[in-house]
């Protein structure tokens, strides 16, 4: 399915989704944490869509706001999808897990976690995944100050 | 019926092990928590970031061709594809057209570094299950493209030959000549691997039924490389989202339905033999041409977000560039392969003896520094 | 030959002129033990080179050829760097058991060397229970392994000591029924009578078909008694970093290894003795020079050294269940079929 057909079968599940394919070549869905996981629960399920295999989950700092990108693709159909969410919330930014639905997200949350703080609802085991259960901070976060460790140039 | 009391008083009792950071079988410093009863295995829990650099962090403030030498820092065995991923990205949000000399060449290369991966993998995997004897005979062949990449690239195992544009110089004049010499050399000696390791008894065995992964737990864990194809899983990057002149050339992808070690270990073996295929085909058609083409001294990509694959020897690795058009990257995210593979060591290795978990992590061949990036 | 027999000889005389009967006996005793220490340290020591150097030979290395000529005084130097090394343990280690434990290896394996019949008349101890004997002692060791992994307060190091009580207990059987099927063709526990009885012609020939499959149980049976690959599951480096003596190290870890060594060397020299004649010549061609009998069963012995190093270093580990398979259900039943069959080649004399 092209980028278009699978903006009409998505738009049509939801209406508060937005969708872009402005500087990326895959569309890309935003979408409001409260929706995430039943729009990701069916992207996955849908037959026409079926995206049964999350290759990417990266957490992005974008300075006002605390955001997860999920990269989807279909082993059966190949299309790709990009969804996003995003949170204004710093101090405690929690977005359901999808590590229910995508086994390989629980590793990746649990890194997403340790670097940039946001919580995973639901998670089965959030703990910090590199660094130690006592440091302090979120080192990948844009905010994020450490005057021994990193070299600024 | 009457019910009989069970007598519960001989009962076993489950203990934690400490396997690693310092391990021979975990090939690095990887640090798995075990719960074992006995012999059995009831649970690993891996513990990460022994070495964890935060690559990550430091492309955020390094330039795109900074970048690309930390990338051999990760995979170090598929330094040359890693390199690769990035500077394909690079060139593709900057439209760069790159000539088809560097393409082919890129793609040789590539592959030799899978044959060297994976015959470091074969020499290790043995000595994982107890030969030791294979180990010597995977380096004895590893040396020789080593020695390759030494003349044309100028290092062995960090290479560093790809920039964005193209490459950092030209091969040198033996490079065809020597590739050749390899192939037809390990062409005789690859079936040496089949007779010393792959038809003994006891590697099958040991192989054979141990450590399954479903196909459906194959996707879902995100598993990608021989470890997801040796589940009947077709998942090569190469086939699906051909970069550089791997459209060019017919090859087949390498797969195995049992999903066992065993089908992971045929896979890898496949895998070889294909690559030798793709460099045979390429090795007498290198195009002629420019080696790479000029790109400003700064790299400023578009503002935009760019998502390129690859398949290193591990498996799928992805890198998404998140520019906000300055010289540096926002955001760059590799998805590495071995990560999303180290997750499902838990599924698979539960229920074995502690002598398959090794021989179940080694065919998932695990590079630690591509796990802690 | 003679002159040193006679030199022995004199000793003895002169042993007893000097003291009362009962010390001299003593004394010679020692006198005898500690040169079978000394002689067998040092053959263990060449033993630990030997391997080394067919390892390399398998692995297209040179192996070690620096030190001395041909790297012949390369494991003397190990030895000397482990003696000067600082013995180091774990904190909370159960002291006594632990130091206790490498002294139950290496005495086992020592003790098992006197009954051996290196050449005519060149046996420290023949004793009409030979066989039966060397089989207690070497399972001696085993309590060695399983205090030294238990006590050094380890988890790698006791699962490997687990591993290695259940992997000797297992195979003792094999390797005693195996010996008890040649003795049925052989009418003696006595190892000079074992010795004697193949003067017409070595027990694996006379025994044919069942002496044969009673060879071959007895050399897996023995790789797995001491401890070597395909059946090191008591110190498989990949899975349990060292295994049992994981915390030992210096001299301590010297008695583990020279001990290991030793240990093979009995499984080879039982077989000679028991399978290939000991130090019979073929067709005793040397009969009237005994002392080449010496060569002889050093000799056969290497081969079958060399045939245990062989199986090191090509074969892949086994896994513990199948460890255990292999034992129970096919070499115990396999053993006990032979058993019957042999005495059956006995009865009829079909024997060659």
């Amino acid at each position: 399915m092209n980028n278009e057909s699978l903006q009409n079968l998505i738009g049509s599940w939801d209406s508060e989704l937005t969708f872009t394919e402005e500087g990326s070549e895959f569309l890309n869905i935003s979408v409001q944490p409260k929706q995430l996981h039943r729009l990701m629960k069916q992207l996955k399920t849908n037959a026409e869509t079926q995206f049964d295999y999350l290759f990417c989950l990266t957490g992005v700092d974008w300075e006002t706001s605390l955001g997860v990108v999920y990269h989807l693709e279909s082993t059966t159909h190949r299309h790709i999808v990009v969804v996003k969410v995003q949170t204004e919330d710093r101090k405690n930014p929690a977005f359901d897990t999808v590590s229910d639905i995508w086994k390989t997200a629980e590793f990746h949350e649990r890194e997403v976690f340790d670097f940039f703080g946001i919580k995973f609802n639901h998670h089965p085991n959030l703990k910090r995944l590199f660094l130690t259960d006592e440091w302090v901070g979120y080192p990948l976060r844009k905010d994020y100050v450490d005057e021994i460790n990193m070299v600024v140039k | 019926m009457e019910t009989i009391a069970v007598n519960n008083s001989f009962k076993s009792e489950e203990y934690f092990i400490n396997m690693g950071p310092q391990h021979p079988a975990t090939h690095g410093v990887l640090r798995l928590l075990l719960t074992v009863d006995g012999e059995i295995i009831k649970k690993v829990e891996p513990d990460l970031g022994y070495i964890h650099r935060s690559i990550e962090k430091m492309c955020e403030r390094d330039s795109y061709q900074q970048i690309v030498h930390l990338t051999d820092r990760m995979d170090y065995l598929s330094s040359h594809i890693n390199n690769e991923a990035v500077c394909l990205t690079v060139e593709h949000a900057l439209q760069l057209e790159i000539p088809d000399r560097v393409k082919v060449i890129r793609t040789i290369i590539g592959e030799l570094t899978r044959i060297a991966s994976h015959t470091l993998w074969w020499g290790v995997m043995g000595m994982d299950v107890g030969a030791l004897t294979t180990y010597f005979y995977g380096f004895r062949d590893r040396e020789l493209i080593n020695d390759i990449f030494e003349e044309t690239c100028g290092a062995r195992l960090t290479m560093n030959y790809n920039i964005p544009g193209g490459l950092m110089f030209d091969i040198h004049p033996n490079f065809v000549r020597r590739t050749k010499d390899f192939i037809a050399h390990f062409k005789t000696k690859l079936p040496e691997y089949d007779t010393l390791l792959t038809e003994n008894i006891i590697f099958q065995k040991r192989m054979k039924g141990v450590g399954i992964l479903s196909k459906e737990d194959a996707i879902s864990y995100g598993a990608s490389g021989p470890v997801g194809r040796g589940s009947g899983y077709s998942c090569d990057v190469r086939k699906y989202h051909p970069y550089s002149a791997l459209d060019k050339v017919a090859f087949n992808e390498a797969l195995g339905y049992e999903g066992d070690s065993f089908a992971r270990y045929q896979v890898r073996i496949q895998e070889i033999w294909e690559s030798i295929s793709i460099i045979e085909q390429l090795i007498d058609n290198i195009p002629e041409g420019n080696h790479q083409v000029a790109t400003n001294a700064v790299i400023k990509l578009p503002k935009g977000e760019f998502y390129q694959k690859v398949e290193t020897a591990r498996g799928e690795l992805g890198v998404y560039i998140i520019s906000t058009g300055t010289k540096n990257p926002y955001r760059l995210k590799f998805r590495s392969p071995g990560f999303s593979n180290l997750s499902l060591l838990n599924r698979i290795a539960v229920g074995g003896k502690i002598g398959d978990l090794v021989a179940t992590m080694a065919t998932l061949d695990l590079v630690i520094p591509d796990i802690d990036r | 030959m003679t002159r040193f027999f006679s030199i022995t000889k004199n000793i003895h005389e002169w042993l007893f002129d000097l003291m009362p009967e009962g010390l001299a006996r003593v004394v010679e005793m020692i006198l005898i033990a500690v040169v079978y220490l000394l002689i067998f340290s040092v053959a263990g020591l060449y033993l630990v080179l030997l391997e080394r150097r067919v390892a390399a030979w398998f692995q297209l290395r040179i192996g070690p050829n620096r030190v001395g000529f041909q790297g012949l005084l390369q494991t003397m130097a190990d030895a000397l760097k482990l003696v000067s090394k600082e013995l180091t343990g774990t904190e909370r280690a159960d002291k006594f058991l632990y130091n206790l434990a490498p002294y139950f290896v290496i005495i086992s394996s020592l003790m098992a060397l006197s009954v051996f019949p290196f050449t005519k008349d060149f046996q420290a101890f023949d004793i009409n229970i030979g066989l039966l004997f060397l089989i207690a002692i070497s399972s001696i060791g085993v309590i060695g392994i399983l205090l030294g992994g238990w006590s050094s307060n380890n988890k790698f190091a006791l699962i490997g000591a687990m591993r290695s009580g259940v992997q000797t207990i297992s195979y003792e059987l094999s390797v005693g029924l195996s010996l008890l099927t040649m003795v049925l063709l052989a009418g003696s526990l006595q190892l000079s009578e074992i010795v004697e009885v193949q003067k017409g012609g070595w027990l694996i020939v006379q025994g044919h078909i069942p002496a044969f499959i009673a060879f071959m149980v007895y050399m897996i049976a023995g790789t797995a008694e001491t401890n070597r690959a395909p059946f090191d599951l008591v110190e498989a480096e990949s899975e349990l970093g060292a295994g049992f003596h994981t915390e030992y190290s210096g001299m301590k870890f010297a008695y583990f290894f020279l001990a290991e060594f030793i240990n093979m060397f009995i499984i080879a020299a039982i077989a000679t003795t028991v399978f290939f004649g000991a130090w019979l010549s073929p067709f005793g061609i040397t009969e009237s020079i005994p002392i080449l009998g010496v060569l002889w069963f050093l000799g056969k012995t290497l081969i079958l050294v060399f045939l245990m190093m062989w199986f090191r270093w090509t074969f892949p580990r086994l896994r513990i269940d199948q460890l255990l398979t292999l034992e129970w259900k096919y070499l115990l039943p396999i053993n006990l079929v032979n058993i019957v069959f042999m005495a059956i080649v006995v009865l009829l004399k079909i024997t060659i």
